[in-house]
């Protein structure tokens, strides 16, 4: 009796101080530009989420540091999404009504449904480097915004790698490419591109789906034993990776003759395999792992050297850390262009933050002065195209450490531009949406 | 003392077999159903619709039909999510593949297919019982997630296999809002729940509860098993296909395979076992168990946390959640092997002999 006595007290006192506090916690946020962080610390995908998670923040705290946007700081909050797609919507829901001006879902699954209820709340979504490749067609994807790279992109570079390493496009006729990939909308982004270019160049393409979350990989690494195609393409995430870069040294398949996506390609996926894993190769949306790179050293010295900085010091700089910091700068940046239209120093508005997204230009000088150099190229976005830089670079595992190995690819906009077009177009006939008209883009 | 039937006499059999037969419950519910057509829209943000109150509904009609199966039939299934997501995926294929299709048919002919799908996979159950019924629904689980994987046609041969609708609207009334969607789900709930109730309380839900108890002398007074249980899987099927379907086309409005997964089917056992088992109420209060608790832990500890002066990061409010949450499930097992159904009739019994309870 006494135990249900303590558990109801705990329970009315619980929902008294919550209904006392939240509120409170919202209206503190009033003068700040305020970022939703969607993040997964927990779960399968944890070791990958954490990086990203401590760069977007830690990024956002420099930002802050630098004096804020003309002078207005952002505040943010983390929620934990555990990379499901209804927790993702509950904490979009959630963190919309804070103020949350641009979203960033970090996740295949819920971008999809953020995209289908964004245009409705006048929110844009950045999906650097991942989501669907075909908002790339700002023509139809208004609220859209892959910024620097999609899977198509990534999918056409690996496979220029592979022809230049092989001299040439010619001589990828009669090839065996091997896709193995995480069976979800995630891992099926790469097909349409790989047969595009299957087609285009007469290599045979064998799709090898492996189940989320990808640890049971011994049949397909049987069929990889039997056909031993000429070069494997690893489209996992998360506990699947270091599986696969294990069952190729049992398998003894040359792992040099690996290509990973981008999110295959950062340090938790190859740390445990180490040595195993040398040759391996990533495509890189534009940046590595940038240790060096002058943004990293600022928020060293602004934030963690203040004790203000988010996870262990050692990992600022890691691949997916810089994915986060970038992911954030494109947020960040996207703000203070919007703020060059509608009033520098003034909090804006989601549909003015999507003006400023279409708009963003960030040439050479700008991005050296944000301490971007040597990590990414030039990003100009338009009304047509939301990527704004189709370039991305191949980066192998030595072993300890990514070091690149290619030169700058730019994604063939012959063979991309089409597919966005027909796939947006079959969106929009779906969902009976009209393109955006001239004016529109405009506005 | 204000909760008692005293003085309430029947004079007719159908006064007697009404569903609620204390005049205070009929009034309560009444009241609790106008106060959520009508109350909670001048209440609730929307915040509450969208995260807490339409997935709370959508589940809760899940729930409702898992219950059917587990709790009142007595098969214990693991294929619910799989039912859900056929309901999901077959809504969609209807609603997109025929022109001008209304909007509620797609959603029932979401629940027609998930029908002929439990009905197929309970063909096990007249076999096979328990833990080896679970096992062998699981199949069903699989089976599913592989067919919506890998088998184009049902995504539209969409290049990511992820599907997508919008734009809802029934008889030119549009479904866009939270408020609107809010409506329509507690419409579906409302005349599902009548429905589902009426049902147990009638010769079939008597057969299937006698098949529950004990299907050796349910089949020796005359009872078919096929008959029961085959039923059961259909019932159930049919709303927990219609709750996969609402939860695709109007909770998320684009979905994978992955909302549809293990887990899901995993939720709405948990859902059922500790709301009730056999009991309508149940699944609501489970529903809002497992839907709300989660969520509320998430945003209060870190509110908690900053009273306190502690600042909680993110990993440690989802461990936190996680452990907290687990505890609760066992401590309310503990306590209440029947659920929280249990609670509430025992709270309702209690307040029949207030103020002297004992």
């Amino acid at each position: 009796m006494k135990l249900r006595q303590l558990a109801l007290a705990t329970a009315v006192a619980a929902a008294g101080l919550s209904s006392a506090l939240l509120p409170s916690v919202a209206t503190a946020q009033a003068k700040d530009q305020f970022f939703p962080v969607l993040v997964y610390r927990t779960g399968a995908y944890a070791p990958n989420g954490v990086p990203w998670a401590n760069g977007y923040v830690d990024y956002l705290k420099l930002t802050n540091a630098r004096g804020g946007v003309n002078g207005v700081k952002i505040s943010y909050e983390e929620c934990e999404t555990g990379y499901a797609t209804d927790r993702g919507v509950e904490c979009y829901e959630r963190l919309k009504g804070k103020g949350a001006t641009v979203i960033q879902p970090l996740a295949t699954g819920i971008t999809f449904a953020l995209t289908e209820k964004a245009p409705n709340d006048k929110i844009p979504l950045i999906t650097a480097g991942y989501g669907r490749s075909e908002s790339q067609d700002g023509g139809v994807f208004k609220w859209n915004f892959p910024i620097a790279g999609t899977y198509w992109i990534a999918g056409d570079i690996i496979i220029q790698d592979i022809a230049k390493k092989n001299g040439g496009f010619d001589k990828l006729k009669g090839k065996h490419i091997a896709l193995v990939y995480h069976d979800s909308p995630f891992g099926k982004e790469a097909i349409p591109i790989l047969q595009e270019r299957a087609n285009t160049h007469g290599f045979k393409l064998s799709l090898l789906p492996v189940t989320a979350p990808g640890v049971e990989q011994k049949s397909t690494w049987l069929q990889i034993r039997q056909q031993r195609p000429d070069y494997v393409i690893n489209w996992g995430w998360g506990v699947m990776n270091s599986t696969l870069l294990k069952e190729a040294q049992a398998t003894g398949y040359p792992r040099d003759k690996i290509y990973g996506v981008w999110w295959a390609g950062a340090e938790p996926d190859v740390k445990d395999v180490g040595e195993g894993a040398k040759g391996y190769n990533a495509i890189t949306m534009q940046h590595g792992a940038e240790p060096n790179a002058a943004f990293v050293k600022e928020i060293m010295e602004k934030v963690h050297a203040k004790g203000q900085g988010t996870g262990p010091k050692d990992e600022v700089g890691s691949v997916l850390y810089v994915r986060g910091a970038m992911s954030a700068m494109f947020a960040v940046e996207g703000m203070r262009r919007a703020q060059e239209r509608f009033g520098k120093g003034k909090l804006i508005t989601g549909e003015q933050m999507r003006w400023g997204l279409e708009n963003l230009d960030l040439p050479q000088a700008k991005l050296d002065a944000l301490g971007f150099k040597g990590v990414m190229r030039p990003i100009s976005t338009s009304c047509q195209d939301h990527v704004g830089s189709a370039w991305g670079r191949i980066h192998t595992w030595n072993g300890s450490k990514w070091e690149f190995t290619s030169d700058w690819y730019q994604a063939d906009e012959m063979i991309i531009k089409p597919m966005v077009k027909a796939a947006a177009d079959k969106y929009a006939a779906e969902k009976k949406l009209t393109r955006r008209s001239a004016a529109d883009c405009q506005s | 003392m204000f909760y008692r039937e005293n003085g309430q006499f029947k004079t007719s059999y159908r006064a007697d077999q009404q569903i609620f037969a204390i005049a205070q419950d009929r009034w309560a519910i009444l009241v609790l159903i106008a106060f959520a057509a009508l109350g909670v829209p001048f209440l609730a943000d929307e915040y509450l619709f969208r995260a807490i109150l339409i997935p709370f509904l959508i589940l809760s009609l899940a729930a409702l039909g898992v219950n059917i199966l587990v709790g009142y039939c007595g098969q214990i299934s693991l294929g619910s999510g799989a039912f859900m997501a056929v309901g999901a995926y077959m809504a969609y294929n209807t609603y997109i593949r025929v022109e001008g299709m209304p909007l509620i048919v797609a959603l029932l002919s979401g629940g027609f297919f998930a029908t002929l799908v439990g009905m197929f996979f309970g063909i096990p159950s007249l076999r096979v019982k328990g833990l080896y019924l679970a096992v062998a629904t699981l199949a069903a689980q699989f089976f599913c997630d592989w067919a919506f994987l890998r088998v184009g046609w049902f995504t539209n041969n969409n290049a990511s296999g992820s599907v997508s609708v919008s734009n809802l609207s029934v008889l030119g009334w549009n479904i866009d809002t939270p408020l609107q969607k809010y409506w329509f789900c507690l419409g579906f709930l409302v005349v599902f729940g009548l429905l589902a109730k009426n049902l147990v309380r009638s010769a079939i839900g008597r057969e299937w509860m006698a098949i529950r108890d004990m299907d050796v002398a349910a089949a020796v007074i005359g009872i078919r098993p096929v008959y029961a249980k085959l039923s059961a899987f259909a019932v159930s099927a049919f709303i927990v296909g219609v709750a996969g379907a609402l939860w695709g086309f109007v909770h998320l409005g684009a979905w994978e395979p992955a909302a549809f997964s293990i887990d899901r089917s995993f939720q709405l056992l948990f859902m059922v076992i500790i709301g009730g088992m056999g009991s309508i109420m149940g699944s609501f209060f489970g529903a809002a168990f497992i839907v709300v608790l989660p969520i509320f832990l998430n945003q209060f500890l870190p509110a908690l946390g900053a009273l306190a002066g502690v600042e909680i990061s993110t990993a440690t409010v989802a461990h936190a959640e996680a452990m907290i949450f687990g505890a609760l499930i066992v401590w309310f097992l503990i306590v209440e092997p029947h659920g929280l159904a249990k609670l509430w009739s025992i709270g309702k019994q209690k307040l029949r002999l207030w103020p002297f309870p004992h």
